[in-house]
């Protein structure tokens, strides 16, 4: 009835896990309970759950990114604390079956449920926006992709108390993760956790590259794109290209552990080094894939804070495409020791390499923008500004992996992993921090405290470094990655500022709620009144903030790059049109959400081989497309004169904002053009 | 009073009528045909990989009845054909007419998962299944998600019919017709590549 | 924000001269012992010079720049309106891609001359070792010698150490930081290394890809010694009493971790194909024994199975011997690394 599913799931022998699932249990319906205390059910169906709006959607990722950012690093510290410790004759608190189940999941979450949710939430607030659109090409496709990607992110939270997740790493090599040698649930939760985020993701993919290719603006020819917009093109092409890929590599491993085939068995005919060729297509493109929008936030931070353009925009542009289409070319460097010959491996080294040049010269582009510029020194340029080192510092790191022979004594070390969070850190995570303080009035309409935000960044620059150069050192000191215990006393003292610095990081993210809770207390000071509290560059500035669901009364006409700015400095940017005309909006609808939930019920059944239920929900997924397919009432109207009322108010904010003196602190001065 | 007009213009532009709103359906879905390309692109190089691991067992020569296949490819082309008659017909806007070649369409597509659900009975019976080599599991599994594809295609195929037959040839609906007709004609471009690499290149060894 | 930042930067680099102070002994793969080693590491620090050019001035720039162009410093030039240069795009383009060149020049170079199948020159005649990674220990055939060791490797310093290497579990890599060069083992193929060492003493031995529970114990002493000194090591090992017969090693087979060096004074011979063998035999999986399993394994029935490595296969008798081919070769196929492998 209920497949493999027993109450013996529940590992109610292991304190540590048992405390982690009571305290996750406990916020759970400590949140829920506060929903239901305020009356907020209704609200939080109808405007949040249902939503097909892509500005409410994009803050629902953020918020799954930022929860899952601390899952992850409650991961991170419980790795460094284990590795303090478990020296010689002492083997820290965490055996080996449960530490390798966290650093397990430490980067699964990292990479596909917080990096990429993340990301997809900076698109969905900013884009349509960018480009002068009320929507995504797809609203209800966007509801889905949402929700499938949180549900996969539940099965990962519901392995630490339900069976246990997976023990082969993030990338899940055979034939460890086959059946015979791991043959508990773990790795089924991994994979349907993956599975069920990747369609969600893929649709993302297509959905924003529809947007951007048939709903500019009229005026925004490709090359007057704001470079977020290119980076995020850029970028979908990359998730539309890889992403089948994984598709198939977890399908043919779940082949594998459910019906006995032999793609990647040790014995049969399997052959184990097609998974990693086939894994690292996908996997070399996904690093690309979580960069190229923290590029993208980079080059609209950059310019707007130093108010000057974008030096190189051409370049710029060139520079993406072109780290897109050499993304393919190097996946062999993930396995340099796997036994290539000489020709082959320099042949991916060499092409390695390539990719380091329009890397580089996008950081140049940033630089040259701030020269002979006036830079504000706020929050968002702090993040930019720690990571030109960082990344920077990665970028060689990287450079010295892709020499073969290098890698041949480096790869797997500790190096290997300071390496990518030089660049994982470095660039990915503090640039969606700078996306996140440089948008967040124009999702909820006030600014985010500064002095919080910038003590956030050097708690985690400092952190970041304490954490990751001693990796470094203990990488040259031949230390593996992944170990739980060690017996070389040399190694200790470094692991120990290792895990000091994750402790500095933690008062990093720390700071960040801090952040959060003070500019929530302190919102009616730090209204944006005007939707432009940065004197910005680009079109979602030229909407009120937060913006009418909308987003546009009229759709704007774009003559030239940095199109607000422009209209701006011609004085067209707040003209009252003379008629307002009716708009169509899209339905909010729960479909999505069933979606989802049936989703993730299918996910679940299939781990623990619950047969019945998984025919049941993979019905049900059917009924719900096809039902959904059946509704002609998918839209609805709003009328000329509620639009003309809304924007009276808006203006009547404005108004207000240029009454008042600036408040002092809380946002910058903007330059006057 | 340029500048108005010029706005209200755009208004009417960017704000998506329902023909911009099949077109952007069409280049979506070409895009998501797309993907799907990639995803067979990695199963054929996986069959590829390991179309000589027999580990033992029987190899191509040994299983593949090229005439029996012969027939699975005649029907799944014929069906093609007849949906681009489908298609024909709605574009004429004949309902009727949409519906029975849909029909037919759908029983060849039908006879086309029915010979290979026998021909994977088949071979499993006989202790060839997938679990038997790296050869076979590549086998079953690139074969068996192009039937897959096939077998949502007839699911698909039938819901459009009755949404035919309840709302008529509407803009929505023509626009979901010729989608699937994409999907049809790809799926069919998909098995000339297993036809060739599997078994073309199976039995010749 | 001043104060703050000369804060950091010195915590910095106060931190950074910690290692200077740690015994520099301890950095493995900068300490190398044999040539290979040693060739490593140079290029490291080639490659690492090479970038400094780039990197330097980028990070300095990073830091001047925004100094320098502050808002608040109202002393600098503004120039609002320029956003373009064909010369510094010219120098941000070429001067990196100038580097990457000399890198890749590097890369092709080093790449081959340090190609781990790579045989290295020396007088002395290479010492032929079969390593098999267990879960969770490594074991040590001597082929030339008829000897096996569980979890020690000892070779005479100065001479070229032959590995051939594989795995009886899942994927695995084996790796002495000091000597050189790390390769992955897997199972039902073969894997070679050339490592040597100019000196003699004990280096740490390891494997750097995660194999599961007892990943972390899988460590193994490497021993260098004089040439007098191994052939008694030798001797030593011919008087255990242990014998790695076909019952010794079904048990050896069987996960342990923090297993003690052990020796065994002979060993069935063939064992190492024969585990490979054991992958692609047919119908075979983990469990089921080697054809000849039970009694003392003769030659023929193993030679089948492993058809590619040794003779010719017998044609169309066992399609296990194209099996070989398509599963034991681990490099590009479009290359092929192993002269013996010609004929298939």
């Amino acid at each position: 009835m209920l497949g493999k599913l027993t109450l013996s799931a529940i590992p109610f022998d292991n304190p540590i896990i048992m405390g982690a699932v009571g305290i996750s249990v406990l916020l759970a319906l400590v949140v829920l309970g506060l929903i239901t205390w305020y009356r907020k059910w209704g609200y939080l169906w109808s405007e949040w759950l249902t939503s097909v709006d892509h500005k409410r959607i994009g803050v629902m990722y953020i918020v799954l990114a930022l929860i899952m950012l601390l899952r992850g690093f409650a991961d991170a510290i419980m790795m460094r604390s284990q590795q303090m410790l478990a020296e010689g004759t002492s083997q820290g608190y965490l055996p080996p079956g449960h530490y390798d189940q966290i650093f397990s999941a430490h980067g699964t979450i990292m990479i596909l449920f917080m990096a990429m949710p993340f990301l997809v939430g900076l698109w969905n607030v900013v884009v349509p926006q960018q480009i002068g659109a009320r929507d995504v090409a797809y609203p209800f496709l966007n509801s889905a992709s949402f929700w499938m990607t949180a549900m996969g992110a539940m099965l990962v939270m519901i392995s630490l108390g339900v069976g246990e997740f997976s023990k082969a790493g993030w990338t899940g090599y055979p034939p460890l993760s086959e059946l015979k040698f791991s043959p508990s649930t773990g790795v089924d939760y991994w994979i349907w956790a993956i599975q069920i985020s990747g369609v969600g993701t893929l649709l993302t993919g297509i959905n924003f590259m529809v947007t951007i290719v048939k709903m500019r603006a009229p005026g925004m020819t490709f090359m007057r794109m704001p470079v977020f917009v290119w980076t995020t093109l850029v970028t979908c092409v990359l998730i539309i290209l890889s992403f089948p890929v994984l598709t198939v590599t977890l399908a043919l491993l779940t082949l594998d552990r459910y019906l006995d085939m032999h793609f990647f068995t040790n014995a049969m005919g399997g052959n184990m080094m097609m998974y990693l060729n086939l894994f690292w297509i996908w996997g070399h493109p996904e690093v690309y894939i979580v960069i190229l929008p923290a590029f993208g936030v980079f080059s609209e931070v950059v310019p707007t804070y130093s108010g000057k353009p974008l030096f190189g925009y051409k370049t710029m542009v060139y520079a993406t495409a072109a780290i897109g289409l050499l993304s393919f070319s190097v996946w062999l460097h993930h396995f340099f020791t796997m036994g290539s010959n000489a020709d082959v491996n320099s042949f991916f080294g060499i092409t390695t390499m390539i990719i380091a040049v329009p890397t580089g010269v996008k950081i140049f582009n940033w630089l040259f923008t701030m020269y002979r510029g006036r830079v504000q020194l706020t929050a968002p340029i702090y993040w930019t500004l720690g990571f030109f080192s960082t990344f920077v510092i990665g970028g060689m790191t990287g450079v010295l992996h892709a020499v073969p022979a290098a890698d041949f004594v480096l790869h797997n070390s500790l190096f290997l992993v300071g390496h990518f969070h030089n660049m994982l850190i470095g660039g990915v995570l503090f640039g969606f921090l700078a996306g996140y303080m440089h948008w967040f009035p124009k999702a909820f309409g006030f600014t985010l405290n500064e002095k919080w935000g910038k003590r956030a960044f050097w708690a985690w620059l400092v952190g970041f470094y304490m954490a990751f150069i001693p990796l470094y050192v203990l990488g040259f000191m031949g230390m593996p990655r992944r170990m739980e215990h060690y017996t070389d006393p040399a190694w200790q003292p470094w692991l120990f500022i290792a895990a000091v610095g994750a402790l500095i990081i933690l008062m990093g993210i720390v700071f960040l709620a801090v952040q959060l809770t003070v500019s929530i207390r302190d919102r009616h000071a730090n209204l944006d009144l005007t939707g432009d509290p940065w004197n910005g560059r680009t079109l979602e500035w030229a909407t009120a903030s937060p913006p009418a669901v909308y987003n546009f009364p009229v759709t704007p006409i774009v003559d030239g790059l940095d199109a607000f700015w422009e209209m701006k400095r011609k004085g067209t940017a707040y003209r009252r049109p003379e008629q307002y005309q009716d708009i169509h909006m899209p339905r909010n609808t729960p479909a999505g959400f069933v979606l989802g939930v049936l989703a993730f019920v299918f996910g679940f059944a299939v781990i623990w081989h619950i047969w019945w239920l998984v025919v049941a929900s993979a019905l049900g997924m059917l009924i719900t497309v096809a039902d959904r397919s059946f509704n002609d009432d998918i839209e609805y109207v709003i009328p000329a004169a509620e639009v003309e009322r809304t924007e009276d108010e808006r203006r009547r904010r404005m108004e207000q904002a240029a009454q008042q003196p600036a408040a002092a602190g809380a946002t910058p001065q903007p330059v006057q053009v | 009073m340029t500048a108005h007009a010029h706005t209200i213009d755009a208004a009417h532009a960017a704000d998506q009528g329902p023909h911009d709103v099949q077109e952007s359906r069409a280049f979506g879905f070409w895009l998501y045909i797309l993907s799907d390309l990639i995803l067979f692109s990695a199963l054929f190089a996986t069959f590829v990989v390991q179309m000589r691991s027999f580990a033992g067992g029987p190899t191509g020569k040994d299983l593949f009845d090229l005439g029996y296949v012969a027939g699975e490819t005649l029907l799944l082309l014929l069906s093609s054909a007849t949906y681009g008659l489908a298609v024909l017909a709605m574009q004429a806007d004949r309902r009727t007419q949409v519906l029975r070649w849909l029909g037919v369409t759908f029983i060849l597509g039908l006879g086309f998962i029915l010979m290979e659900i026998h021909e994977f009975h088949h071979l499993i019976a006989e202790g060839n299944g997938p679990n038997r080599s790296g050869f076979l599991s590549a086998y079953f599994t690139l074969v068996g998600t192009h039937g897959t594809h096939v077998t949502f295609g007839l699911i698909w195929m039938a819901v459009l019919m009755l949404q035919v037959s309840i709302k008529g040839l509407s803009e929505p609906v023509q626009g979901r017709l010729l989608r699937l007709s994409v999907f049809w004609h790809f799926l069919d471009i998909v098995w000339i590549g297993v036809f060739s690499v599997v078994y073309l290149l199976g039995v010749m060894q | 924000m001043r104060r703050n930042f000369v804060r950091t930067a010195g915590a910095l680099l106060a931190l950074s001269l910690v290692p200077l102070l740690s015994g520099c002994s301890d950095l493995l793969v900068l300490e190398p012992k044999g040539p290979i080693g040693e060739a490593e590491r140079a290029l490291i620090l080639e490659s690492f010079g090479l970038m400094l050019i780039v990197v330097v001035p980028v990070i300095a720039l990073s830091i001047l720049i925004p100094w320098r162009y502050r808002a608040t410093n109202t002393k600098a030039t503004y120039a609002p309106h320029w956003a373009h240069s064909n010369l510094i795009e010219a120098i941000v383009w070429l001067v990196p891609a100038l580097i990457v060149g000399a890198l890749g020049v590097l890369v092709w170079n080093s790449t081959h001359r340090l190609d781990p199948y790579k045989p290295i020159e020396s007088n002395a005649p290479p010492l032929e070792v079969e390593a098999v990674s267990l879960d969770w220990k490594w074991l040590f055939i001597y082929p030339q010698l008829g000897i096996a060791t569980l979890n020690q490797l000892v070779f005479p310093a100065k001479t070229p150490l032959t590995l051939r290497i594989t795995s009886d579990t899942v994927m695995t890599a084996f790796f002495v930081p000091q000597l050189g060069s790390q390769i992955y083992a897997m199972a039902g193929m073969e894997t070679k290394l050339n490592l040597e060492a100019d000196k003699t003493g004990k280096y740490l031995g390891e494997n750097t890809q995660y194999s599961g529970s007892g990943f972390s114990y899988m460590r193994f002493d490497g021993m260098a010694t004089t040439k007098q000194d191994f052939d008694r090591w030798v001797e030593k090992v011919k008087r255990s009493p242990e014998t790695l017969d076909q019952t010794r090693f079904a048990e050896i087979e069987k996960p342990s971790a923090r297993v003690p060096v052990e020796h065994f004074s002979s060993v069935t011979p063939k064992l190492f194909e024969s585990i490979i063998a054991k992958y692609m035999s047919m119908g075979g999986d983990k469990t089921m024994s080697m054809p000849a399993a039970g009694q003392d394994s003769g030659p023929g029935g193993m030679n089948m199975a492993i058809a590619g490595s040794e003779g010719d296969p017998d044609p169309g008798s066992n399609p296990a011997g194209t099996d070989a081919t398509a599963t034991s070769e681990p490099s590009h196929p479009a290359t092929d690394h192993d002269a013996t492998r010609e004929e298939n």
